[in-house]
């Protein structure tokens, strides 16, 4: 018998229809292949083998019966992020020692009642702070790709680089992820597979660690555009403890691929061409839009004026939501407690020993511009500012474009423990400079692997759609991926 | 507009968290440098611009005022560091 990990969910949908194969042999097959691989690559900090077998039984029950859900018997990583009931939730981090939430998230909940097994939880940066999964807890997650001839290990990108490494080391047919500044896109795009952001309010945040809860979106990272799409399809739902789950119907994405794109307006926006991006970069970008336009879409240049400003903007507005969503890790309620003489001594030395530095960064940078005194000049230009980002794309979108083609990152996966990176905090925050834009204006992006560079690393392209309108990106990506191909990581865990 | 190492110290204690002389000096800096990269936003003319309060056009969403949840002290204290018959413990804040 071939590799089951081999198959994408699609492919696996339709055999376990057909009883080709078994919900247990294709968990089986998943659980094998992460003893095998976590110990070289740390994409998962938790597996749960025996409840994952457990819920294929279930499956294969339910197929037999004819009752079989839209993800039935599917093999899913779950990232640290999503509350589990009784399963180790952390968001990677030591502030949350021990934790096992006595609810389930809705995006999970909704998983598994469309049939999804749950291998295990995802590594990530702390708290979904970072872009590299260099700041975790559990240590780096390394990047299953490597460059040609080279065996110096890269980073998968953050924070969901646990769910992009494992859905590219096929530790898992599919992955949660979420993304507030990036953390789909960006990880996807240095893996080889594809990511989604969805626009914000599409996928409800109940039951997700929050990290920024005005930019904070669930989303699938998958092998392929299909694969997102019926990932997306199961995650996605209007949710009554979500006071920002928008109250529309959930459409069926995977119906969007293979429409034709005859019609469709692709914009290029002209900010996004910047100083120092690599050639193969500019390059890709070229390609596809020779893509896009062999398919059919009219390619526009368009302007979006306030681009540069995003990346500023959010490290105001991200910092600032996060000093007051972190300010519940306290040492009395859940996680790590460390004594002190008093209550505020406990408070301190709890916070200062459970989270690492780039969590403390961010909430001190939170606190600053929340503090009296600074407020309007931080806080509040930023929130100007991200009020003409998004009138920059309601712009475009209102003359008449459909959605806008991007790179995803402006370079390839680099190196972990990287010198420049570890030096400058604002070196590594550029990573999103491309992807940020999106969760400002609370747009749903894409990225979707478009090539690789000269040293035969995975590069991925951005599509941005209108609020709403994941089916265009859908579609749109497709189009990518069939012209470019799929990219497999040779294995060398 | 920059930092300088009792600002930090004062914010620390603000955002409770507990920081060394060492830890302050390394976060002066790198504060400084956020606060520097962030400076550029001043360039932006916001005259009569709303600040955004939520991406997405809709109104709060409300829901009709009745209790629909609780009775679940037990899951609410279980993951608690330490507690007692349904109360979170902490150390003595009265004298």
């Amino acid at each position: 018998m071939t590799d089951l990990t081999a198959l994408t969910i699609a492919e696996a949908r339709d055999q376990l229809k057909a009883k080709a194969i078994t919900a247990a042999e294709l968990t089986g097959a998943y659980i094998q292949a992460i003893e095998k691989a976590n110990e070289a690559l740390n994409a998962y900090v938790v597996t749960t083998p025996e409840k994952a077998l457990e819920m294929a039984k279930a499956s294969d029950t339910r197929i037999a019966a004819g009752n079989a859900g839209a993800l039935e018997g599917i093999p899913l990583g779950i990232k640290d992020l999503f509350g589990t009931e009784g399963i180790h939730t952390q968001a990677a981090s030591h502030i949350l020692d021990g934790f096992k939430p006595h609810y389930e998230s809705t995006v999970t909940a909704n998983l598994w009642a469309d049939g999804a097994v749950m291998l295990g939880k995802l590594n990530m940066d702390e708290f979904a702070m970072g872009s590299s999964n260099e700041k975790s807890y559990y240590g780096p997650v390394k990047n299953p790709w490597r460059a040609r001839g080279s065996n110096a290990d890269l980073v998968p990108g953050g924070s969901s680089g646990g769910s992009a490494a494992a859905v590219a080391a096929r530790l898992c047919a599919g992955a949660t992820a979420t993304d507030t500044g990036g953390s789909i896109r960006q990880p996807a795009a240095f893996t080889g597979t594809v990511g989604i952001k969805p626009t914000y309010g599409r996928c409800s945040r109940w039951g997700i660690v929050a990290f920024a809860s005005s930019l904070d979106q669930a989303g699938p990272i998958a092998r392929d555009v299909r694969d997102a799409a019926i990932l997306l399809k199961s995650m996605a739902s209007v949710d009554a403890k979500d006071t920002t789950s928008v109250n529309v119907p959930v459409p069926d994405y995977e119906a969007a691929i293979g429409r034709p794109l005859a019609g469709l307006k692709i914009g290029i926006p002209k900010e996004y061409r910047v100083a120092g991006m690599p050639e193969d970069i500019e390059k890709l970008w070229q390609q596809g839009i020779a893509w896009l336009k062999d398919a059919g879409a009219s390619i526009v240049d368009i302007s979006l004026p306030h681009t540069k400003y995003a990346l500023p903007a959010y490290y105001i507005v991200a910092p600032a939501e996060a000093s007051s969503n972190l300010a519940r890790y306290d040492g009395v309620r859940y996680g790590l407690r460390v004594p002190g003489k008093d209550i505020i001594e406990m408070y301190e030395k709890t916070r200062a020993t459970g989270f690492g530095e780039e969590v403390k960064r961010r909430i001190m940078i939170g606190t600053y511009v929340l503090s009296a005194g600074y407020y309007d000049a931080y806080y509040l230009q930023a929130q100007k500012v991200r009020t003409l980002i998004k009138k920059d794309f309601e712009d475009v979108f209102h003359a008449g474009i459909d959605a806008i083609l991007t790179p995803a990152t402006p370079s390839a996966a680099f190196g972990i423990a990287d010198q420049d990176m570890a030096a400058d905090p604002v070196k590594m925050y550029l990573n999103d400079i491309f992807t940020v834009t999106v969760n400002m204006a609370g747009l749903p992006g894409i990225a979707v692997p478009a090539g690789l560079d000269a040293r035969g690393l995975p590069l991925g392209l951005q599509l941005i759609g209108r609020p709403f309108d994941e089916e265009t990106l859908f579609q749109t990506a497709h189009v990518i991926e069939q012209a470019a191909g799929k990219f497999n990581a040779p294995k060398w865990w | 507009m920059s930092v300088d190492i009792s600002t930090v110290k004062r914010v620390a204690h603000l955002a409770r968290i507990a920081v060394s002389e060492a830890d302050a000096e390394r976060m002066t800096g790198q504060l400084n440098a956020i606060l520097g990269f962030v400076e550029q936003l001043n360039e932006v003319n916001v005259d009569g611009v709303e600040p955004m309060t939520s991406v997405t056009p809709m109104a709060m969403k409300k829901r009709e005022d009745l209790v629909d949840d609780g009775r679940k002290a037990a899951d609410i204290v279980a993951n608690a560091p330490i507690h007692e018959e349904n109360f979170f413990v902490v150390p003595k804040v009265v004298e």
